[in-house]
């Protein structure tokens, strides 16, 4: 039951994530960005086994454990996450006061 | 003792040197200074590293003494050593282009991003670890990031937010196929996973082929297979030009992660694996050769003829890594410095153009008065068009010669198609630049802002004229690269 509810929350952030970051402003891309990414690092945790109550160390008692390594690459995950999200907020910034709005569905011809 | 460390001295310098460069401050000259001998060093560095790993044995860094499987591993084979050499080469010229053409002082922090980059692509090429393959590739990524938007203007910012919106994209793919993976087999070390992988179950092919094919996606959007690779052209157009430069070699790094992960991990040895890409990749590349040479055909600047070639170059590297026949990847692996080299000196060469004419690099806009131009258009043309004496020439014979018998005709008619529309897009370039009343005005070049693209020239036919040594190294490669078991037999 707590797998089905998981995995239906990490599939509605991503569901909102993926809509958000399709729209044409760029504020919306950012916010999709962040949303994917939780969706992402919930997916991540998950990965490792869904435990309740289980100490997360192989201990003499019992194989009943939970695996530390996923929480672990949550964390550099998160922070990567974290610094891709304020270099893309910089850079949509930017592009806002070079264009006057932040629309991100203008072809410029990059004469190519 | 050292020379134990000496296998995370590409991860280190680069990171040491950056961190160096930023100290120095606003003195630029320092910081040229300190770029050219760190360059110096890394390539020395990359060379020692070559004729290690050219022993055989595959090497192994233990990062915090772990025992394989646990902890993260960094392995030194051929090809890494292939990667990081290249690496070398063409950063080393892309710097010191950078350095003679003022790209540097354009913009904050220059050179401190392209040493991070350069740590990246070292990184990505030596780790072992597929969890760690992500970390470099957004190191690398974040660096170019910042190296793309260098110097400003709307151009660069618009081209700049949707290549970081695309990789970003990229990025939360890859993290739900190796998490996937690692929910599957329980490993991130891919020799660990390699095994395991071997060992699965039947029930788990279906989830094992789906993070497989999952992975496959993340690597041919950062190598720019057709449908792919919409983004190339634009991007490295909008990037200044030393960094386009620099950029040849990201595509490469998709090449090489695909080469890595499906010959190691997903690799013959694996049933859950094998026959995974062979159905359908060689058709697709193709189609990504042929979109190349059309896009080269179809360009009006020399930046766009560049970012046509780029994406034929990837076509043909992996056609070459899809037949897969030992002799079609050997000769793919030569090929892969060439294109990269050859790219590079266009990019160069466009660069130049736009600094010093008033069209900029434009190509129907009046003739060009420069001989020394000329001529290295003309020898970096017949580099990219695989024109004898070129390596681009022996490696697509010596990949045609690799085929295997049942091979359909249609695929070397597409090669040979793809070529012969190649040489006509760079015969009407050149044809359009050089062979033309000059007009315009023309502004005289800095000191020295030749001799880069030159000496990469001079690198590309290097391959060519020492294709004997280099192209028996590259079989070894091969070679190596098929025989999963001696990754495994690392871990133990």
């Amino acid at each position: 039951m707590s797998a089905l509810l998981f995995s239906l929350i990490v599939g509605l952030l991503a569901a909102c994530g993926l809509y958000l970051v399709l729209r044409r402003h760029s504020f919306d891309l950012v916010l999709g960005m962040t949303l994917l990414s939780y969706a992402v690092n919930l997916f991540i945790f998950a990965m490792g086994g869904l435990k309740i109550g289980a100490t997360p160390i192989i201990h003499a008692a019992g194989s009943d454990y939970a695996d530390p390594l996923p929480p672990a690459l949550v964390l550099t995950a998160i922070v990567i996450g974290l610094a891709m999200t304020a270099l893309l907020l910089a850079l949509a910034i930017r592009q806002r006061q070079q264009q006057g709005d932040d629309r991100i569905d203008r072809d410029e011809d990059a004469s190519c | 003792m050292l020379s134990q460390h000496l296998l995370i001295l590409p991860v280190l310098l680069p990171a040491l040197l950056a961190a160096l460069s930023l100290l120095l401050g606003q003195r630029l000259a320092l910081k040229r200074g300190l770029a050219l001998l760190g360059g110096g060093a890394m390539l020395l560095l990359s060379l020692t590293l070559l004729t290690w790993a050219d022993q055989g044995a595959i090497q192994v860094y233990r990062l915090g003494g772990w025992q394989p499987p646990f902890g993260i591993l960094l392995q030194l084979d051929r090809l890494s050593a292939w990667m990081l050499v290249l690496t070398a080469l063409l950063a080393l010229e892309v710097q010191a282009y950078a350095a003679v053409s003022d790209w540097d002082k354009r913009g904050a922090f220059f050179h401190e991003l392209f040493w991070l980059q350069w740590m990246g692509l070292n990184g990505a090429f030596l780790t072992g670890d597929l969890f760690n393959l992500f970390v470099f590739f957004e190191l690398l990524l974040i660096a170019s990031y910042g190296l793309l938007v260098h110097g400003d203007g709307r151009a660069r910012i618009d081209a700049g937010l949707r290549y970081v919106t695309l990789n970003l994209a990229g990025s939360a793919l890859f993290l739900i196929a190796v998490s996937l993976l690692y929910g599957l087999t329980g490993t991130l070390n891919m020799a660990d996973m390699a095994r395991r992988v071997a060992q699965a179950a039947p029930g788990q092919w279906p989830w094992l082929r789906s993070a497989a094919l999952l992975l496959f996606i993340v690597f041919a959007l950062k190598a720019a297979l057709w449908p792919l690779n919409a983004w190339v052209r634009g991007t490295y157009a909008a990037a200044p030009g030393p960094v386009a430069a620099l950029f040849a070699i990201m595509t490469k790094v998709g090449v090489y992660a695909i080469i890595r992960v499906y010959t190691l991990v997903f690799g013959s040895a694996s049933d859950a694996g094998s026959g995974l890409l062979t159905p359908w990749l060689p058709w697709l590349a193709l189609g990504t050769l042929l979109l190349g040479s059309l896009l080269a055909l179809a360009a009006r600047s020399v930046r766009g003829l560049a970012g046509g070639l780029v994406v034929g170059s990837v076509g043909m590297l992996l056609f070459g890594f899809a037949v897969a026949t030992p002799a079609a990847l050997a000769a793919t692996l030569y090929y892969l410095p060439h294109s990269t080299l050859a790219v590079a000196v266009l990019y160069l060469l466009a660069d130049q153009l736009q600094l010093r004419r008033d069209a900029g690099d434009v190509l129907h806009a009046g003739g060009v008065a420069d001989k020394h131009l000329a001529l290295l258009f003309l020898l970096a043309a017949v580099l990219l068009a695989g024109l004898p004496p070129s390596a681009g020439f022996l490696a697509k014979l010596w990949l045609l010669q690799g085929l295997p018998l049942q091979a359909p005709g249609l695929w070397l008619a597409l090669v040979l198609l793809a070529a012969l529309l190649s040489m006509i897009a760079l015969a009407r370039a050149g044809s359009a630049l050089f062979w033309q009343e000059p007009s315009g005005n023309w502004h005289a070049a800095r000191p020295g802002t030749l001799l880069p693209a030159s000496a990469l020239v001079l690198m590309a036919l290097a391959l060519s004229v020492f294709a004997e040594p280099i192209s028996s190294y590259c079989q070894r490669m091969a070679e190596q690269l098929l025989l999963t078991d001696a990754y495994v037999e690392v871990l133990r």
